[in-house]
């Protein structure tokens, strides 16, 4: 493939090198968590990228789908098509979303039993989990041949590469406080462009944010209605307030 | 405020003060509707969250169970809600001992409602061929033994299942007989064929 | 209807409890804002004890379990999102309320003669408040549930000779772990909230001995009528009771627009870290109590010497108790006292709310030094109160209130 300059990622810099995640600059990503069309695409980029390592244990696989509108004409679960697309396990429409891969072998593979991602974007939140699968770069040194900005030496291997193209990190010289200015520039394209590739991101982005919380969407209908009905009673009531303290004075 | 003596000005205290003590009225009404319908929805989760969860759905969803492998007179085991759930699958014969002992049952007909709709006869079952039954027996709650041959447990008896527990026997389609412990027929669950040789255990036949 | 409630009456004081405390309790007619916050207290403490109840219903008190267990409430409980989130805002709303009734006393010097009983009996509720607060945060089992309570027991290890094995013996193990864990549910569910209604209680029954006070500090039971009613005073009932419902509604709005939009409040009600089971092999990056214990975690890290600071961290708290007899001033409320007490006061609010600030971001060498300050601020506003409220010029106060 002929070398593509595409794009100058944005300038971040690394403060300081942990084990841990660094303080780089979050790329802001909008979530729409009314958009069903994105959370089912969100949900089959999980299921077919991540759900080999990465469990949603506390996200079952019916709840899932009755919120993101898989069901048939006539409002029943469509098992067969969560069985055929979504399930790649042994378990039932009801169960939780597990990994099949045995714990003793991850902890060998990787160091550490990959991390449960119900509550990923409760914890990190949305903007640090689109930065984090932006930030993987080509790094022959790493067991895995990847590397990411934001959480320098991770073990996680870069899945999302094949989509994504290949990515490397350039150094433009340090600074007086000798921490580094890097960027990450695309040297070849992927199966995806870079405009399909955030737009990916972004649905896989909205799905764990559904799958922090399932109920959000909810709670704020159920909120619009308590708050109308209390606004009509603090009339009412202050209305009788008033009306007794007519006496007084 | 005045202490005129002036009746008119009485007059339109004493109009103002009715016209108070209505209003008062009116809003101390609106007011304990509104509270009582605040009170209603307030209690909503409190008697909602006590509704089986899903995790208890989830654990009580239907089973599948696949009849392809079950040889004929084979008795077939399998859990639905924390109980056994048998599947028989009858031989021509063993329909046939099914007449003639109706004197001897307390419920042949199947009146008492220990099985859904379309289990109401003879066969206590959709197809003859497949008996679906609650392994639990109606007396007290043990686990009856299956016993299909004939005269195995006497000269009388047809076959059919029999409660080591206290005594309790029912016959091939689970109807108890007259004179034991037990009151009342084997429960047929809710169940429905999702094939030839699958049955889905939990869940009715759907209306079409 | 009525015969049931004669019948009632013959045999228990239903009616005369009725008068005494309620249609025949006469309260100051002068009461402002900060005088809500008593009844929402209560109103917080009901929503607790219920949402309490039934989250235990379903939650799992074990190292094991419990944080699935709050994961299951969230999603597989019908409505079990609204019972947590109605549980977690109203601890944050309790301290919200408490503290501004506190500051009602401090203004208005509810504490003064003959009130101190009352007050003392609030400080005692506000202790226990906190304790059951930190028992209850450990029962998620977050990052930040384990690493604050590790952090706030092993304090005590900061006692000579006794310290560790004071530690040891109050997690029931030499780190918290689960027998920490069911002992702080135990003491959550069940040990502190009937102490606290004990408490709330005996709080009632020591301030309807001797009558509210009010935002003037005058005492209404001087001017009487022929009847012996205060002539500035009017029964709480009708009165109050339809004023404080007012307040309950407001207070209400103001709830569940929390509960239903913000609930985790940018993360100062339900920090992200506690999103991430109890790791006893990772510490977060920051380990900071949740918001209300901010100012008393700021003097803590002011002060170099863990002993000391664990001195003075709870010298802060302590040093309330004293405040009735601290305050030398002939006059009760802020509205009549002289300007040092304006200042003080002014001085103790402002650094209270930059140590809470302080409390909750990493100390650098500029905040320490502001936390130092603001520690010896607040305690100054004690301190010197005998001097300044006593030799102050004040103002008359009214005989009679008028405004």
């Amino acid at each position: 493939m002929n070398k593509l300059v595409v794009y100058l990622f944005g300038v971040m810099s690394i403060a300081c090198v942990e084990a841990a995640s660094v303080d780089i600059e979050m790329l802001p990503i909008d979530i729409n968590l009314k958009d069903k069309a994105a959370l089912q695409r969100g949900a089959g980029l999980f299921m077919n990228y991540c759900s080999g390592c990465h469990s949603l244990r506390y996200m079952r696989y019916n709840q899932m789908a009755k919120d993101l509108g898989l069901t048939t004409f006539d409002g029943q679960l469509d098992k067969d098509l969560l069985k055929n697309n979504l399930i790649f396990t042994t378990a039932s429409v009801f169960d939780p979303i597990q990994i099949s891969m045995p714990e003793v072998d991850a902890r060998q593979w990787f160091g550490r039993l990959p991390p449960d991602l119900s509550l990923s974007a409760r914890e990190r939140g949305t903007d640090w989990i689109y930065t984090y699968l932006k930030s993987f770069y080509l790094d022959k040194s790493r067991p895995f041949g990847a590397n990411n900005l934001l959480v320098p030496d991770v073990g996680m291997p870069n899945i999302l590469a094949p989509l994504e193209g290949e990515v490397i990190r350039v150094t433009q010289g340090e600074r007086s406080d000798s921490s580094v200015n890097a960027s990450l520039l695309l040297v070849e394209k992927g199966e995806m462009t870079e405009h399909q590739f955030d737009s990916a991101l972004q649905d896989l982005v909205t799905f764990l944010a559904y799958v922090g919380e399932p109920a959000k969407l909810v709670r704020y209908r159920i909120g619009v209605g308590v708050l109308i009905f209390l606004g009509i009673f603090l009339i009412v009531a202050y209305r009788l307030k008033k009306n007794y303290w007519r006496d007084i004075h | 405020m005045s202490n005129e003596t002036d009746p008119n000005l009485n007059r339109e205290q004493d109009f103002h003060e009715s016209v108070d003590a209505d209003r008062r009225q009116f809003l101390l009404t609106t007011t304990n509707v509104l509270g009582g319908v605040g009170v209603l929805c307030a209690l909503t989760p409190f008697l909602s969250s006590w509704m089986p969860s899903a995790k208890a759905q989830a654990a009580g969803a239907p089973v599948e169970v696949d009849i392809s492998k079950l040889e004929p007179g084979q008795q077939a085991t399998v859990e639905w809600r924390g109980k056994p759930v048998w599947i028989i699958r009858r031989t021509k014969d063993m329909l046939k001992q099914l007449d003639g002992i109706n004197d001897k049952l307390r419920d042949p007909e199947s009146l008492v409602e220990q099985q859904p709709v379309y289990a109401q006869n003879k066969f206590r079952s959709i197809k003859p061929e497949y008996l679906v039954l609650v392994g639990i027996c109606t007396h007290l709650g043990c686990a009856p033994k299956y016993k299909p041959d004939e005269k195995e447990l006497g000269p009388d008896w047809p076959g059919g299942f029999y409660c080591p527990c206290h005594g309790s026997s029912f016959d091939l389609s689970g109807r108890v007989f007259k004179s034991v412990p037990a009151p009342i027929n084997l429960e047929v669950p809710p169940y429905r064929f999702i094939s030839e040789h699958v049955i889905l255990i939990g869940e009715d036949e759907k209306k079409d | 209807m009525s015969g049931m409630l004669k019948w009632v009456d013959a045999r228990f004081p239903l009616m005369s409890t009725w008068k005494n405390h309620f249609s025949g309790y006469y309260a100051p007619k002068n009461f402002n804002f900060y005088y809500f916050f008593g009844s929402l207290a209560m109103l917080v403490l009901v929503n607790q004890l219920i949402t309490g109840l039934w989250l235990t219903m379903f939650y799992t008190p074990t190292a094991a379990e419990a944080f699935n267990s709050i994961e299951f409430i969230m999603r597989d409980v019908n409505y079990g999102w609204l019972l947590r989130y109605m549980h977690s805002t109203g601890a944050s709303a309790f301290f919200i309320v408490i503290y501004l009734h506190m500051y009602r006393g401090l203004l208005y010097g509810s504490y003064q003669k003959p009130r101190e009983l009352v007050w003392l009996l609030g400080m005692v509720l506000f202790i226990l408040l906190m304790a059951e607060a930190f028992f209850g945060y450990l029962l998620p089992w977050g990052q930040m549930s384990y690493w604050g309570a590790q952090v706030i027991t092993s304090l005590f290890g900061a006692i000579p000779y006794v310290g560790d094995t004071l530690t040891v013996w109050l997690r029931g193990d030499y780190t918290v772990a689960n027998a920490t864990l069911q002992r702080f549910f135990a003491l959550h569910v069940i040990g502190v909230p009937l102490l606290l209604l004990l408490l709330v209680f005996l709080h009632i029954v020591a301030l309807h001995k001797v009558g509210s006070n009010n935002p003037e500090g005058i005492e209404i039971k001087v001017h009487l009528d022929s009847q012996g009613k205060p002539l500035d005073g009017i029964p709480f009932h009708p009165y109050y009771t339809v004023k404080d419902f007012v307040g309950v509604i407001v207070f209400l709005i103001g709830f569940f627009a929390v509960v239903f939009f913000f609930p985790e409040m940018g993360g100062y009600f339900l920090e992200h870290a506690n999103f991430t089971p109890a790791d006893p092999l990772t510490t977060p990056d920051h380990i900071a109590p949740v918001w209300y214990m901010t100012p008393f975690y700021g003097m803590l890290r002011a002060i170099p010497d863990k002993l000391f600071g664990v001195v003075v961290m709870g010298g802060a708290i302590v040093i309330l108790l004293f405040v009735p007899w601290l305050d030398k001033s002939p006059v009760r409320s802020i509205r009549y006292k002289g300007h040092y007490s304006k200042y003080a006061l002014l001085a103790f609010v402002i650094s209270f709310l930059i140590l809470g600030y302080l409390g909750t971001v990493n100390v650098t060498p500029i905040k320490l030094y502001l936390a130092r300050v603001c520690t010896a601020v607040y305690f100054a506003f004690f301190f010197f109160m005998p001097l300044y409220t006593r030799y102050e010029a004040h103002h008359p106060v009214p005989e009679r209130i008028t405004k």
